[in-house]
Order: C-alpha cells, then structure tokens, then sequence
C-alpha cells in the first residue's frame, strides 16, 4: 500500500498536511504529534519584516466553526530562517513555508531569501488572507492580479510555487485558471470564508477586526465544492483544506480532487488530528483494498 | 513540563453562587499542576468546538485531581456545569506559566481576586509562603470560596453593593483598611488589573497579574490570544506576548494593558 502523493516534483509520504496559520511552525503542536508522521508542515505565513497583527478580541466561536482575524502576525523571514526551518529540519517532513506581502516586492523577498534553504520544499503565497488590509487578498481576488503576482514570482523562486485561493470570490475557477496560466505549480483551497459575529449582550463586534475568516466543520461542503470544481478547471494539483475533522473528511476532498489535504482550525479542538488522520486514511485504503492514494485523488466525477 | 489532552471524571460539582460552579476532576494532569496555570476544557457538543480555558482553583492533597470554579458565561460551560459525578470530561493541560511563587517567599503580599478571578488565588495561597493578605471582590452577598481562602491568610472582601465588607472594588479594601505590601498577585476583570498595575507603580513594588483573552489553541500557536508588551517579545518579535503560553501571569510593568 502506498500512501505517497506527488505534487509538482516533491513527493510527500502521505496527503496529510496542516493548514497555514494554524499549526505555527510546529514547534508547539510537537508536543502532541509526531512531526515525522505528516506529509508536510506548512508553516504560518511569513514576510519580510515582523507583523504585529491586528488588536485582540483575535478569535471567536461560532456555529460548528471559528472566525479569526489574527492578521498574520510573525517575526519575520530573517528570525523565520534563523529559528523555524532549523526547528523543522530536524524532522523527516517535507517544509512549506507561506509566504504574505503587502506588496509584491515584499513577496519576491521572501520568496528570494526562502530560495537559499534547499530544506523548503515548496512555497505557499498567501494572496488569500481576508484579515489585512494591505496586500494578500488584494491581489487574490481578481484574477488579473493573482496572474500578475504568480508570474512575477515565478520569476525569483526556486522551489515550486502553490498559490492558496480565497473562497471569497464569484467564481474560483477563474482564479484558479489564472494561476495555472501564470505558471502556478500547485493550488491550495480554500483560505477561510469572510465571516462577521455580534455579541449581542455587549452590542459589539466579536472580533476586534469586525470581520473575520470563517474554518471548521461548518465550512467543509463549500470547500469540497469548490476543490471538486476547481479540479474539473485546471490540470495543476491541488491541495484541499476547509475543515477537516478526521479521515473521512480528507478522503472526501481526495475523491474531490485534491492530491493532498491540509488540517487547520480541528488542530485546536483535537492536537492529535493529523496523525489520526494520516491513520484513518490508511484503515480505509486498507478496507477497501486502494494499493495506491493517488488512485483516489478525483475519483469522483461526472 | 507536558502537555496532554486526557479524559478526566468527574468527582463532584455544586453550585456555590449563582451560575458559578465547583467542580473536583480526576486526572493526571494534577501531577504537575501550578497556581496561576490554566486547563482547557473542551465542550462534547460539537457546534461548540474550541476548548474553554479555565482556571485551576485547586490541587487535590495526592495530586490526583483539580478543582475548577468557573461561571457560566456561553454554551460551554453550560454544557459543563451539567456534569455529574462519574461524567467524562476532556481536558487539555496543564497550561501556561502559573505565578511566581518563589517571588514572594518571606514578604508580605497581596492576593487579589476579582469575581471569577478569584479561583487561582485558592491555590496560589496554600502553596505561597509569605505573609499573605487575601482581597478579594465580590458583585453581592453571594460569596463564593471565602471559608477555603480564610484557611490561608487574612481575608478582606469588598463587595460592588456594599453588603458585605468594603462598598466597592478590592482597591478600595485596600485603602479601608489601609493595607500594604511588597508584592501584588491578581486575577480579575481588566479595571481591577490596570488598578493594580497604576497601585504597583505608585508603590514602587512588582505585581504579577494574570491575563485572559479569547484563545483558540490554548498551546501559543495560533496566536489569538496575545497581549501588547512594553519590550519586543521574546517569541512574536513584535510587541505582543501570548496570553496562553507566554502567560497568562504577567510582571504588570511588562504589558499595556
């Protein structure tokens, strides 16, 4: 049985990654999961100098789901280089490092400095965050732009380029098509869903930012349908994510048509989740007799 | 230090105020359990999914089980304060840094607590060794924890309505009954801390307050739970801390609050 999936030349020993942002760079998740049992760990988005983020309240619960506006807070790529790649190095998982900008400048530093580590694997470009006000989902939701920013970048980097798509969009195959046309080497969907809550006790905003990005469980249909459509639209794979709980959840989003699958908000209700993940897909290979996952990968369709 | 997600039992819960419940858990993650440190308790519904920090009151003699008291305040702890003895109960811990309680060995100290704040001060006090004067604030008459603290120290009560001890906030208790110390350890509503960081300040004397914030994680990696800091943290390389695992007990000079 082989549960190996291969995206743009790099191959991972299992689908099962941990969606940016929610699974820091590993480092504290490490006490629960064994980092060498992931596909890969892909990292919180980072830029070129640090980010504060924006003011607290940053996260709030809603109906089977959370909203957050963090804001991408980070250190920065030079601590990022210095602190965070040495960390991950040390395991036996593939590293994709995400990459946010308030311009394109911004990225391409990035995205040059992550070139010199021959330990990243691929670079995920956040032009997909619902949370800044500068930059990232400015150039993620019009197709034109991400065309733009992804041939631009295409340019400097030297790892190959997944570009993580908004689902805040009229048509994400658009986008999508765009990107492929670009030179985009893999997607990854969906970032979170534009999402608001009012406390209606203070008669405020939950979230200190008014609006935030919407994950969880509650998210999961919109997401599997716009990996299934995108995957009908472009010849690039794609890396599914939109609240994944459990096995079954990620073997949907493979039979949609993602070549691999990403765990976000589910790290916080469950630390344990990717690894259980990495072994119930391995039970239902098992069960219904699959020798290999990339067999599974868009096995539904019209 | 580990941290774990186990399945704790429930060994007892009551009501002792309105809406603010008492509950004794089994678990192992007592073992290693400080004052000031946190557990996450995680609700079964699953349209409530993110684990509710909560504060730990208490540490059984053997270190076999945890006291938390907590007040209904969402779903959540709705669903909690629903348990019976012998329930499960899924928790994460045991979380973030606790007090400093090295810090007050042989000075006279102030334990402050404010409302649902007050619970760590439990803890906190039994293993604490200094001359501790314990101030605690109430809304009411409906006081909760007061006969467990006055095992550990002097225990001054102000009260919002004045029907109990001082009319007013713990600082007035303080200067009611005119009070001093050279070290300050708090938990409360966010006017009592920066109170308290001001009183601090005045008095030249270091006070550790402890922190809380809506957090998704619990374990510092998603950074929701953070608060700004005077020096560049540490960690964020920006002038934010995280509440969950930096904290939730902060030096008051240290972050802008």
């Amino acid at each position: 049985m082989n549960m190996q999936t291969t995206i743009a030349g790099v191959t991972f020993q299992n689908p099962v990654m941990t969606a940016s942002g929610t699974f820091g760079s590993g480092m504290e998740y490490s006490e629960f999961v064994d980092l060498n049992q992931l596909g890969a760990v892909v990292t919180k988005g980072v830029a070129n100098v640090p980010w504060p983020g924006n003011p607290t309240p940053r996260v709030a619960e809603v109906y089977g789901g959370m909203l957050n506006a963090i804001g991408l807070q980070n250190p920065g790529i030079d601590v990022f280089m210095e602190r965070d790649i040495p960390f991950l190095k040390q395991y036996n998982t593939k590293i994709i490092v995400n990459v946010c900008g308030k311009s394109v400048q911004d990225y391409v530093d990035v995205v040059e400095k992550l070139g010199e580590e021959p330990a990243v694997s691929m670079l995920e470009i956040n032009v997909s965050c619902p949370n800044v006000k500068e930059g990232a989902i400015a150039f993620g939701q019009k197709a034109d732009a991400l065309y733009n920013i992804t041939s631009e970048l295409k340019k400097h980097a030297k790892q190959p380029l997944i570009m993580k798509l908004s689902p805040n969009v009229t048509d994400i195959t658009e986008m999508a098509k765009a990107a492929e046309a670009a030179g985009a080497d893999a997607l990854s969907l969906i970032n979170t869903i534009t999402g608001m809550k009012i406390d209606i006790h203070k008669r405020k905003f939950a979230i200190a930012n008014k609006t935030g990005g919407m994950s969880g469980p509650a998210i999961k249909p919109i997401a599997v349908r716009m990996v299934y459509q995108t995957a009908q639209a472009v010849k690039i794979p794609i890396i599914g994510m939109g609240g994944i709980a459990n096995a079954e959840d990620a073997i949907e989003f493979i039979l949609a048509g993602a070549s691999a699958v990403s765990v976000g908000a589910m790290n916080f209700v469950n630390p344990y989740a990717t690894v259980e993940i990495v072994k119930g897909i391995e039970d239902y290979m098992k069960q219904y007799n699959v020798e290999s996952l990339t067999d599974l990968i868009g096995a539904v369709h019209d | 230090m580990m941290k774990e997600k186990v399945t704790a039992v429930v060994i007892s819960q009551v009501e002792i105020a309105p809406s603010i419940f008492d509950m004794w858990i089994e678990t192992s993650l007592a073992k290693e359990a400080k004052p000031g440190q946190f557990i996450c308790v995680y609700p079964k519904n699953q349209s409530t999914l993110l684990p509710r920090p909560i504060s730990i009151c208490e540490v059984s003699e053997k270190k076999d089980a945890l006291r938390i008291v907590y007040r209904i305040a969402g779903q959540g702890t709705a669903e909690f304060s629903k348990y019976k003895q012998g329930d499960s109960v899924v928790v994460l811990g045991t979380l973030g840094n606790g007090f400093p309680v090295e810090e007050a060995k042989g000075k006279k100290v102030f334990l402050m607590g404010g409302g649902i704040g007050i619970p760590p001060m439990l803890q906190l006090s039994k293993e604490i060794d200094a001359d501790t004067q314990i101030i605690v604030g109430y809304r009411d008459n409906k006081l909760f924890l007061k006969e467990d603290l006055e095992k550990y120290g002097k225990v001054y009560i102000a009260t919002e309505d004045g029907s109990v001890g001082t009319k007013g906030n713990v600082m007035d208790a303080i200067a009611a009954n005119a009070l001093s110390a050279d070290a300050i350890f708090a938990c409360g509503p966010m006017p009592m801390l920066r109170a308290i960081k001001r009183f601090a300040a005045e008095h030249k004397i270091p006070a550790y307050i402890s922190l809380e914030e809506h957090m998704a994680c619990g374990v510092g990696a998603c950074l929701g739970c953070v608060v700004k800091t005077k020096e560049v943290d540490h960690h964020s390389h920006v002038h934010n801390a995280r509440i969950c695992t930096d904290g939730p007990v902060f030096e008051a000079e240290e972050v802008e609050i």
